[in-house]
């Protein structure tokens, strides 16, 4: 369902999607059938001339079944979702497959800053490529990113990567994604990080091997250039 | 308690126009009447949360019509903008929920449901309202100081919070801490006298079972508060010194670290939800029993259930923080608890439908607010779902599909909460009938676009929408036309909405002036607020009452009566 709204781009995207629509299946059943016997209920047991109301406690054993059953299906149904969140949370979040690249991903109030290894394909070199707000991948290539933050929170989140994290000052996360649509797209902060929060936008460009190949081409010298204009960073290992 | 149980209640004391001997300052300011301060509180929440809609309606114009001059506001600028959502959420809930129905209806039903004659400490109880209003009125001064009001999210997470170099709000920052903190203050001091006084000044012959769900709800509610609140205090505090002080309790660059402010945070926080969800729940459990006649459908499950509500909500609080960088094995933790919690909660709003079975329904206006309640929270309880299981929250999480899920619960609880006891209990409250017409009309006027605003925003929450952007024309894909029709459809539901809250108020100002009297008990129900006055007087009853039975005796076959109030012999 939601890739009806935001195409799915990335190798588990899918998984989100699945997942997504499976408990709304599962929770919609519970939603209809509970609103269902709600105003069934209050349709049938209008009060009516000359009829009373029934009294019942609800506490013996064969109403409380009405309780129970119901109790033991809700437990049941959160079994099955249960196990297909913690099961997409591993894939996506938990388990990291080896990488084919590495982007170093940095969010300070209010742009992102992005490192892509040069041509040589590794990053804190002299080729590393920084851009501001322009991320460049290569599609159905896996990468990890190194995220960042210089100041306060921010949050890195890729819509049609289904990716959401956030940077933490002091702290370098690694997570990754495959992109599979090449394309042109979003990059959101999607944690309050002060007034300028709703500036904080990025595009990120997903591009066949040769084209990507050509961007990098035509930008490593220029990052040769300017690296070696720049100081060191400092702290980096 | 009570220096005096019978002597203050004079027999023409329930005439409330009545002059009598305590002037304006001692009956409506300085009062310990527990009835009283349950005014104040309510009538301090109900101003707060005029104040918390005029800033939604500013906020949502904005979003509908990015840089719009917008009436009674002008212009929202980015700084305005954070500041209004961070106040609009912080009021909602610390201002209006907490005072309105813990407050207002605990310090007005227990007393009156447990049969005494005001709450143990009737001074404390004034002390805690004073300190409330004092909250108020700092809050709201926050937002006239240099720099502004805060806008760092109500969740306030450092070191956006925590420095004034990144939030800009050098005072703001400091003054909204310093009211969240005060307001706590006066919530312990509340909480302390509804545990006690729920527990120690019962009516004779009322067991623990005997208590009406809505007293047992609010009793359970402030324990939750009393244990959830101590981290947060401790984490105000240390925020308060990070921001003023210099300490680095939060700032990662000198040892801290800001993920212990959101650990505490979210300890309080989510307990927090429960602590104004239930005393919701209770008055709606009083409303549909009364209303269809029934007894409630399995008053110990209903309890039992509570109470585990309670426990695991203390185990919850992390799914909040799933991408925020802990440990991603911890996630499968706190998705098993919020999982679990599901639980407890469907079986709770399982025994209210069966409720409805074999009753005799009648749909009067605290009746339709109180089965909205169940309606509308449904989508809130079942939307939960999908954030609380972390592999979806991996998207959904910061979108509109989580703010319409807590729109989901929280407007049920704190506004369909809030009118439900009100239209249920003004009659006990001021000794007048309301207008039936006129609340049904505010009824649907309040119900109907509540669903059109916050429908949409699950579908541009599913469309990625993040929020707490001021302007989504900077985001190309969030700049879609059918997106911004669909903002437009939910402010102008919004605008319904709000212009239908002038109904209530009329409805309420005319009822309470010229409305029909209302006599002790209009609803024929059991419990013991009804056995007193229209209003009750001072000391509550002449005679304190004996309880013979549970709450919810209704429609008993052998009985003449459909109902058996709790004070009548046997």
């Amino acid at each position: 369902m939601i890739e009806s709204l935001v195409p799915a781009g990335s190798t588990y995207a899918w998984e989100i999607d699945y997942l997504f629509t499976m408990m709304f299946v599962v929770v919609g059943f519970w939603f209809f059938a509970c609103e269902g016997m709600f105003f069934w209920l209050i349709w049938k047991f209008r009060a009516k001339d000359g009829q009373r109301a029934q009294h019942i406690t609800g506490d013996e054993k064969h109403l409380h079944r009405w309780i129970s059953i119901p109790h033991m299906l809700v437990l049941i149904c959160d079994i099955f979702i249960l196990v297909g969140a913690v099961k997409v949370w591993y894939d996506i979040k938990q388990d990291l497959p080896p990488a084919e690249k590495i982007v170093r991903v940095i969010g300070q109030q209010w742009t992102w800053t992005f490192v892509h290894p040069g041509s040589d394909g590794v990053l804190d070199t002299a080729d590393d490529i920084y851009k501001v707000n322009e991320l460049h991948l290569q599609k159905d290539v896996l990468y990890h990113y190194k995220l960042e933050a210089v100041d306060v929170l921010h949050d890195f989140s890729v819509p049609i990567f289904r990716l959401k994290q956030d940077a933490i000052p002091g702290r370098v996360i690694t997570g990754w994604f495959e992109p599979t649509l090449a394309g042109e797209f979003d990059i959101q902060c999607a944690e309050i990080c002060g007034i300028g929060h709703g500036l904080m936008a990025a595009r990120v460009f997903v591009e066949g091997a040769d084209e990507h190949t050509a961007w990098m081409d035509f930008e490593t010298p220029l990052a040769l250039a300017a690296n070696s204009l720049l100081p060191p960073r400092s702290g980096e290992e | 308690m009570a220096e005096s149980i019978t002597t203050e209640a004079p027999a023409g004391e329930e005439e409330h126009h009545g002059h009598g001997q305590p002037s304006f300052w001692s009956k409506y300011v300085f009062s310990t009447d527990h009835k009283m301060i349950a005014m104040q509180y309510m009538f301090t929440g109900i101003a707060m949360a005029m104040i918390g809609g005029f800033m939604a309606y500013a906020f949502r114009m904005q979003l509908a019509f990015p840089g719009i001059d917008v009436p009674g506001f002008g212009i929202v600028t980015p700084a305005n903008y954070n500041a209004l959502v961070t106040n609009h959420g912080a009021i909602m809930i610390f201002w209006v929920a907490m005072p309105v129905l813990i407050a207002a209806f605990g310090n007005f039903l227990i007393p009156l449901m447990c049969g005494c004659d005001d709450m143990v400490f009737p001074k404390v109880n004034r002390l805690s309202y004073q300190i409330f209003l004092l909250s108020s009125v700092v809050l709201l001064s926050s937002f006239f100081v240099e720099g502004g009001g805060f806008g760092g999210a109500w969740t306030a997470y450092p070191p956006l919070s925590a420095k004034a170099e990144y939030s800009l709000t050098p005072l703001g920052s400091t003054i909204w801490l310093v009211a969240v903190a005060l307001e706590f203050v006066a919530f312990l001091l509340g909480g302390i006298n509804f545990i006690t006084t729920a527990m120690n000044s019962r009516a004779p012959g009322m067991k623990l079972y005997d208590i009406p769900i809505v007293v047992w709800m609010i009793v359970i509610a402030s324990i939750l508060f009393l244990v959830s609140v101590g981290p947060l205090i401790a984490g105000a505090i240390m925020l308060l010194f990070d921001q003023n002080l210099g300490t680095a309790f939060f700032d990662p660059a000198r040892g801290g670290d800001p993920i212990l402010w959101q650990h505490l945070f979210w300890f309080f926080g989510h307990p927090e939800v429960y602590v104004v969800l239930l005393p919701a729940l209770g008055i709606t459990a009083e409303i549909i029993t009364v209303f269809s006649r029934k007894k409630l459908f399995g008053y110990r499950t209903v309890l039992h259930t509570t109470i585990a509500t309670g426990v695991l909500s203390f185990t919850v609080w992390a799914h909040h923080q799933f991408i925020a960088g802990v440990d991603p094995r911890m996630a499968h933790v706190f998705t098993l608890t919020t999982l679990l919690i599901s639980v407890p909660i469907a079986e709770m709003m399982f025994c209210y439908i069966a409720t409805l079975y074999g009753g005799a329904i009648k749909l009067t206006t605290p009746m339709l607010w109180g089965l909205s309640f169940i309606a509308e929270f449904l989508i809130g309880g079942v939307t939960g779902i999908f954030l609380g299981a972390s592999g979806a929250d991996v998207y959904f999480h910061d979108t509109y599909f989580v703010l319409a899920h807590f729109h989901y619960t929280f407007y049920p609880i704190a506004i369909i909460g809030t009118f439900a006891g009100l239209t249920f209990w003004f009659p006990k409250m001021f000794g007048r009938m309301m207008n039936e017409r006129l609340g049904k009309i505010h009824f649907w006027g309040s119900i109907i676009p509540f669903n059109f605003i916050f429908i949409p925003l699950f579908v541009l929450g599913m469309g990625g929408q993040h929020r707490r952007i001021y302007d989504y024309s900077n985001f190309p894909e969030l700049a879609l036309p059918w997106m911004q029709d669909v903002r437009v459809l939910a402010t102008s539901a919004l605008l319904v909405m709000l212009s239908f809250q002038l109904v209530f108020i009329y409805n309420f100002i005319v009822s309470l002036r010229s409305g029909p009297k209302a006599e002790k008990n209009p609803w024929k129900s059991n419990t013991l607020e009804w056995t007193t006055d229209s209003p009750p007087p001072h000391g509550n009853w002449k005679e304190l009452p004996t309880v013979y039975r549970g709450p919810y005796e209704y429609s008993l076959p052998d009985r003449e009566d459909d109902y058996w109030p709790q004070d009548q012999p046997s």
